[in-house]
């Protein structure tokens, strides 16, 4: 029985150490380094290529590819928070205890343990300097508790004993982040879906298992569009997007870019990639060098489109932004390779923006490139995580709680009136030079009374 | 008036004082010592007007953004950021000798971003033009500078307990007397990481809330969360250290350069080996 007893008072001291906490996060900070090292997820082929079989062996039996998932991973976590959890249970009845029942007498054991504390003759009697020492400190401090003990007054007075809990502010914060994170994973998820300009689903695939989520309502991308710096960078991607929910639009076209997403029923789209759905349609004229009407063309891409002079004409490729390739030239191009009916094909280069560009090829006919029809798809990540307010609780609460554990202190004053003698001492719990200068004004100006 | 040309003046002005700074190691003249945070103090006067200038620049290009979108910018605003961290601590506490261990790191940046980086104004990527951006970096660089303090303290901190245990078999070091006790540059350390830790806090949350604004996954363990973390926890590590018996002094002083070691890994090191979504260190 004293065996068992000693057993369980031993582990629950073994949860209750800092020496714990300081090990769980040196370990935490050890092993989170091998997800930033080992790819996460299914491995690539390329990366398997790179190690040997057994070295393969081994990771996937520790859960290297997906690490912080991983058991001993959570195992971590779990143990992290046991400690935070038991190092609380330990020390908040204490610190409730100092703050709920505080020494509101200084005795001499108390005034030796003091760092601050100072002496003054005073002239009157006890009650009257008592009461001279309680406006002093509701004026200068904040308002005291007087005790009396055999003819002596002592005064008591504190400020900010409530930081004393900043530290547990943060631990519960974690806490509840946890909370949070676990809620998302088991009432949430991630997915993707994928829509042609013009076209709308109701269907998402989970990123993870791929299988399709119905979303509840109809989302139709209405039009897709890229826009580009002058260095040919691209600027911005844009979907114009429209909810249709029990057949009626209740969002309707909303212009949706990275970073500034499509929320609907707790619903979040993200405007994420995009590429094109379908053959492309080119819109091309042409016209004979010796003058005449031009003739329009259309053609898809890689088609061979007979001329009018005879021979045919082909678009081999094309670029929405040339100035990256051509920095002298802006605004849409394709390349064309020019077929007659004898001798060696041609090559131009035709831009929508530079109709005339096509002349100095000196060719009989001259080309101009007058736009292009193409469908695109937009890519949007859709996410729903009902864990994600506690988890901003949380995060909120560890910010508060820190500032409350680094930055206020809990401040202690006491004053033992006695017959024509006064002595004041004080303490912190943190921050002892600071409160150390605050003690010698209040001092000084106790001295002055 | 460009803003490259106040830059290498900065870079200039931190080199002096870095020499100054040393010269008041071999001297123990406080007006030399005075000089030297003058200089690093005109250099980040000069510096302050530069970044402005620079985003003015940016506007004037009409690619208008913060100047904290690439490699080479966020160099230059993480040497700002650490004078900025040891001005405070020069004013307050007076201790100017950690000057000499703290202006090489700014110098270091500098001279690193003026010789090695394309100082190009690059137009914004879509993924960064958010106001996130600006919330995001500033606090984790005001907390990567205030790591990069604390860890100049606490090597001055282990040369200093080392000449305070050698005491008494060798003469005192005449450079090494100069510093601050042992006592006051461990509360220096604890003092500086007091300031990172809710900084980079704050960072962590705000760049976990512009993930989940722009991507829908406040935390996705991409290599730079994860490294953020893990200096996180370094330094919690830290934190919990100092409160416990046989943790304090040396073993404190050890985990506080461990923790900018780690910081700045998953803040170069993070770019130039392992891949993710930060990508601004490619090649600047």
């Amino acid at each position: 029985m004293t065996t068992n007893k000693s057993f369980a008072t031993s582990l629950w001291d073994f949860f209750c150490s800092l020496k714990l906490s300081i090990f769980l996060l040196i370990a935490l900070a050890v092993t989170s380094i091998i997800g930033t090292v080992i790819p996460q997820g299914p491995p690539p082929p390329e990366y398997l290529q790179t190690i040997s079989e057994t070295k393969f062996l081994v990771y996937q039996k520790l859960g290297f590819f997906d690490m912080y998932h991983s058991w001993w991973f959570i195992a971590l976590l779990y143990l992290l928070t046991l400690n935070l959890i038991a190092c609380s249970i330990k020390r908040l009845p204490r610190v409730w205890k100092i703050i709920s029942e505080p020494t509101l007498v200084m005795d001499s054991g108390l005034e030796r343990s003091l760092t601050c504390t100072r002496q003054f003759k005073m002239a009157g009697d006890a009650a009257t300097n008592r009461d001279r020492m309680v406006a002093f400190l509701k004026a200068e401090f904040t308002e005291p508790v007087v005790t009396e003990t055999d003819g002596e007054f002592h005064l008591f007075a504190q400020k900010g004993a409530y930081s004393r809990f900043g530290v547990y502010v943060v631990h519960s914060s974690i806490i509840i982040i946890f909370i949070g994170a676990i809620l998302g994973s088991l009432f949430g998820y991630k997915a993707f879906v994928s829509i042609v300009e013009g076209t709308g689903t109701s269907t998402a695939y989970n990123t993870r298992t791929e299988q399709p989520i119905d979303l509840g309502f109809t989302i139709k991308c209405e039009d897709f569009s890229v826009s580009y710096y002058d260095t040919g960078a691209p600027k911005e991607f844009k979907s114009i997007l429209t909810i249709i929910d029990n057949g009626k639009p209740v969002i309707e076209r909303r212009p949706t870019i990275v970073n500034s997403p499509l929320s609907y029923k707790g619903i979040t789209f993200y405007q994420s990639s995009y590429g094109p759905a379908g053959d492309p349609i080119f819109y091309l004229s042409v016209r004979k060098r010796a003058g005449g009407e031009p003739v329009k063309i259309t053609a898809r891409q890689g088609e061979r489109v007979s001329l009018p002079t005879g021979g045919f004409v082909r678009v081999m490729d094309y670029a929405p932004e040339v100035r990256s390739a051509m920095p002298q030239f802006s605004g849409p191009a394709a390349r064309l390779e020019i077929v007659p009916p004898a001798g060696a094909p041609q090559y131009a280069l035709v831009l929508k923006d530079y109709p005339d560009f096509d002349a100095q090829r000196g060719g009989d006919l001259i080309f101009a490139y007058e736009g292009v029809d193409e469908k695109q798809y937009t890519g949007l990540q859709v996410a729903k995580d009902p864990g994600v307010l506690v988890v901003w609780t949380g995060c909120t609460l560890m910010v508060v709680g820190i500032f409350i554990a680094f930055f206020l202190s809990h401040r202690r004053i006491w004053i033992r009136v006695s017959k024509g003698e006064v002595t004041i001492g004080g303490t912190a719990n943190r921050n002892q030079p600071a409160f150390q200068l605050r003690f010698d004004a209040l001092a000084d100006k106790l001295k002055q009374q | 008036m460009s803003s490259s040309l106040l830059f290498n003046i900065t870079t200039f002005a931190y080199l002096i004082s870095m020499v100054v700074f040393f010269a008041f190691l071999a001297s123990k003249n406080k007006a030399v010592g005075l000089a030297g945070s003058l200089t690093a103090f005109a250099g980040f006067a000069i510096q302050t007007v530069a970044i402005l200038l620079r985003w003015k620049e940016s506007y004037d290009m009409g690619r208008g953004h913060a100047p904290l979108s690439n490699l080479y910018e966020s160099v230059v605003f993480f040497a700002w950021t650490i004078v900025l961290i040891f001005g405070i601590l020069d004013i307050k506490y007076k201790y100017r000798v950690i000057g000499a261990f703290v202006v090489p790191f700014a110098l270091l940046g500098m001279a690193w971003a003026q010789l090695g980086l394309d100082s190009g104004i690059q137009p914004l990527v879509p993924a960064l033009q958010s106001n996130w951006l600006l919330y995001h970096v500033i606090t984790c660089f005001l907390g990567y500078a205030a790591f990069a303090v604390a860890c100049g303290i606490s090597i001055m901190y282990l040369i200093k307990v080392r000449q305070e245990e050698s005491e008494g078999t060798s003469p005192a070091g005449g450079i090494i007397a100069t510093f601050p006790s042992s006592k006051i540059l461990d509360d220096l350390n604890y003092k500086a990481i007091m300031v990172g830790f809710p900084l980079l806090t704050i960072g962590i949350i705000t760049g976990a809330a512009w993930a989940n604004y722009a991507w829908g996954t406040y935390w996705s363990w991409d290599p730079k969360e994860t490294w953020s973390l893990i200096v996180w926890f370094v330094y919690a590590a830290f934190l919990h250290a100092r409160i416990t018996r046989g943790w304090v002094g040396k073993k404190a002083a050890v985990l506080s350069i461990v923790g900018f070691a780690s910081t700045i890994f998953c803040y170069l090191g993070v770019n130039l080996f392992l891949s993710g979504l930060h990508s601004y260190g490619g090649g600047g």
